[in-house]
């Protein structure tokens, strides 16, 4: 099979690295071969941050560029419209539609844009725009974002839903196991 | 742990899985991006004594300790951190080992968190030190089972080389088991203690070393020919053999490096005699392709690809004249994002303070120079571990009275024990009137939260040795300390005032721990009184990310605030508060 490349794009300290976790823990269970890549430091302090996940028979380099990604799963909507331009032409965007403004913004030095989900769609891009902020909420804690998010994007994986659930119980803390099990069920029927 | 089932590690882990299986009994390390895994993974391991050094040159000589008395040993740094200990390396280097001892180095081309793009294959190549380079997390694990073997059979220290892509990206890996070979310590003058007469003798050794490595790298299998055709032929080591598997698959030859010091002269002559074209992939500095040319090779390499920045497939297929795809666009300029000082920092206050009194401020290295960016952009330089208190004293020796009166250091706790000491030394033997700045938020921030020799704790979080800054700091003969809460803008502002006066050096210890840090106790989120706030974005002077204005008026992101209560000192209006009236609608 032919490398899959997934992006988790979001803001530093969004719980990407948890997300990117246990998509990888998934793919290896279901026999491919993974590479996951993050980034720690600096940049995790509410910068925006990316991790690329890719599975496949043999995978080489850790990184997705330009035009490769077959998902972007984005924590936040501005990060989806930065990140865009890594979608490959027939790619999917799993986005939470949360605004969260960068420093540049909030000193007045650069414009939030608007309508940015119907930008990136008229870009040509499929999106898939839920309020995952919302969901998360509803399931017992606004961190639960990222676990909404992976719900939405098992959507499109050919994956029984036990292997999802296998690899969550094996990423998430005991105690919190239920909530993000309800999280994943509210981003999957979002 | 014991377990030898495949699974998905962290390339820094996999080096901790190495280290055990190797059977490593003494880790000294001090925290940098991208190697602090490395000796956190480790540490998890209750057979390897693990611990934080105050620094990266006590850490490498506490590991030659550890071999001299015969038990196998390691430490860790980040690129720049091997230029600190590079006094012990390069002398380690003539003494040999007695049990083996294996240094990582963790380069970061790109710069995701460091100060430099600086290339450590030189520091293998001037301490004639090998150097094992892994490109996955596999490798990881096995070359730091190999790189011991290589120090004991050939009496030496073994450099591993990590980049940010290797350290941090998760491959799979297969475990096995511990064991744990050791040596006894024996008296041995003429090989451990290099005075003259005695390293005279040491040199030759090493030069001879050297030719038996290079022997060992042009037959063992740490280095690997992939025959894919006799047209193109690609030297490459590290991640960078990924990007070239990645682009050309089977169809052009590879020469994958698992040793890039010394390198395998006859190897590389062969494989460029099997091929029409030759090219050497490696990111940063040309070093293979300067040592292919000086074998008389005609070969190619940094005229068709950049010298600065990290690789990746996409580039290395540029540079290949090969297509690469290209992506989708919309048409708004999309505003970066830089990282930014946490909601609830206790750095904040504190230089929010110093830009209202307008101080010159040289910083250091830590979260804190983040108190460089907008809207803050309060520190006017940062160069490297401990340089803010050496450089403030140079700088105030020359510019004199007036400058002590308005130019401070700023040094996080942990940089402080790591070189600030030293510098501040410098202040008060040869006397400046310095204001220097302890940030002391309790804890080693960037890196991630680990312990140092002020907090009183170890890298598994007991307890142990604590080191009272005021104490240190007034023996050293300084007699102005002072102390603040950075959430208190009102005393910062009166201590700071005060201690730029004061014709005598002095030091501030501003301190507060780190708003992330686990027993912190955080406020309930403030609320904006909508009735009271007129939109003025005074509160916005400070960059607190949990901050916005909408529709012409303050709003507080109730999932980052952390009551801190910095902003409502800025609101002369009292429209923030914990409990305001009406509330947030």
């Amino acid at each position: 099979m032919e490398t899959k490349n997934i992006m988790i794009v979001g803001v530093g300290g969004q719980g990407s690295l948890l997300a990117s976790k246990i998509l990888g823990h998934l793919f290896l269970s279901q026999g491919y071969d993974v590479k996951v890549s993050e980034v720690h430091g600096m940049s995790q302090r509410g910068g925006s941050v990316v991790t690329y996940v890719r599975y496949g028979d043999k995978v080489y380099s850790p990184v997705i560029d330009e035009g490769e990604a077959d998902y972007i799963v984005s924590f936040e909507i501005l990060e989806a419209a930065r990140w865009l331009p890594y979608l490959k032409k027939e790619g999917q965007i799993v986005t939470n539609t949360q605004q969260i403004d960068p420093m540049p913004v909030i000193t007045g030095a650069a414009k939030y844009p608007e309508d940015l989900a119907d930008k990136i769609k008229n870009a040509g891009a499929k999106i898939d725009a839920i309020d995952c902020l919302a969901k998360a909420k509803e399931a017992g804690s606004a961190k639960a974002v990222n676990i909404v998010l992976l719900g939405r994007l098992s959507h499109y994986f050919d994956i029984p839903e036990e292997a999802w659930m296998a690899s969550l119980e094996a990423n998430v803390p005991a105690k919190f196991l239920e909530m993000n099990k309800k999280a994943f069920e509210l981003g999957k029927n979002a | 742990m014991a377990n030898s089932s495949k699974q998905l590690m962290l390339g820094n882990k996999a080096i901790a899985r190495g280290l055990f299986e190797a059977g490593v009994c003494f880790i000294s390390s001090y925290p940098g991006t991208p190697s602090t895994e490395v000796t956190e993974e480790a540490a998890k391991y209750d057979e390897i004594y693990c611990e934080w050094a105050p620094n990266e040159k006590v850490a490498m000589e506490a590991a030659f300790g550890a071999c001299l008395a015969g038990k196998r040993s390691f430490c860790a740094q980040k690129h720049v951190g091997l230029n600190v200990a590079a006094d012990p390396l390069y002398t380690m280097s003539y003494t040999g080992v007695n049990a083996g001892m294996v240094v990582l180095v963790a380069d970061d081309p790109g710069m995701h968190s460091s100060q430099n793009e600086q290339d450590s294959r030189y520091h293998a190549i001037a301490s004639k030190v090998p150097m094992l380079e892994p490109a996955d997390s596999e490798e990881a694990l096995e070359f730091t089972k190999e790189a011991f073997e290589i120090s004991e059979k050939y009496d030496t220290p073994v450099l591993i080389k990590m980049c940010t892509r290797v350290a941090h990206s998760q491959s799979v890996v297969e475990t096995g088991e511990r064991n744990v070979p050791s040596k006894t310590y024996e008296k041995d003058i003429a090989k451990y203690v290099m005075m003259p007469g005695n390293a005279k003798k040491r040199h030759p050794f090493v030069e001879e070393r050297t030719a038996k490595l290079r022997e060992y790298a042009e037959t063992a299998p740490i280095n690997k020919v992939f025959m894919g055709g006799t047209k193109v032929g690609i030297i490459t080591s590290s991640t960078s053999y990924q990007y070239v598997r990645e682009v050309f698959g089977d169809s052009v030859s590879v020469l994958k490096l698992g040793m890039v010091n010394p390198l395998p002269e006859k190897l590389i002559k062969d494989f460029a005699a099997k091929v029409e074209e030759l090219y050497v992939v490696e990111e940063l500095d040309p070093i293979i392709e300067n040592h292919v040319k000086a074998l008389g090779l005609k070969v190619s390499g940094k005229d068709i690809l950049p010298i600065c920045d990290e690789f990746s497939q996409t580039k290395v297929a540029d540079a290949f004249g090969k297509e690469t795809p290209c992506g989708l666009k919309i048409d708004d300029e999309i505003p970066g994002r830089p990282p930014v000082m946490c909601a609830g920092c206790p750095h904040r206050g504190l230089f929010y303070v110093l830009k209202q009194n307008k101080c010159t401020v040289l910083g250091d290295i830590g979260c804190y120079t983040l108190g460089a960016v907008p809207p803050l952009s309060t520190i006017e330089m940062t160069l490297c571990m401990g340089a803010s208190i050496g450089a403030l004293h140079g700088f105030n020796k020359v510019l004199g009275g007036e400058a002590e009166k308005h130019t401070v250091a700023v040094i996080g706790d942990s940089t402080f024990m790591h070189s600030g000491m030293t510098g501040l030394a410098n202040v008060a033997y040869n006397q400046t009137n310095s204001t220097v700045i302890i940030l002391d938020n309790s804890i080693t921030g960037m890196t991630g939260h680990q312990q140092n020799p002020t907090t009183g704790y170890n890298i598994k979080g007991d307890p142990a040795g604590k080191i009272d800054l005021e104490a240190l700091v007034r023996a050293m003969g300084i007699e102005h300390v002072r102390v603040v809460d950075p959430y208190d803008l009102a005393q910062c502002d009166k201590v700071i005032k005060e201690e730029l006066e004061v014709e005598a050096p002095s030091v501030i210890i501003s301190r507060r721990p780190c708003a992330l840090l686990k027993y912190v106790k955080h406020n309930a989120p403030l609320k904006v009184d909508k009735d009271k706030c007129v939109g003025c974005k005074s509160c916005m002077r400070i960059g607190c990310p949990a901050i916005s204005i909408r529709d012409g008026k303050a709003v507080i992101d109730e999932t980052l605030c952390v009551g801190c209560n910095v902003c409502t000192q800025l609101c002369k209006l009292g429209a923030l508060c914990p409990g305001c009236e009406g509330g947030d609608k």
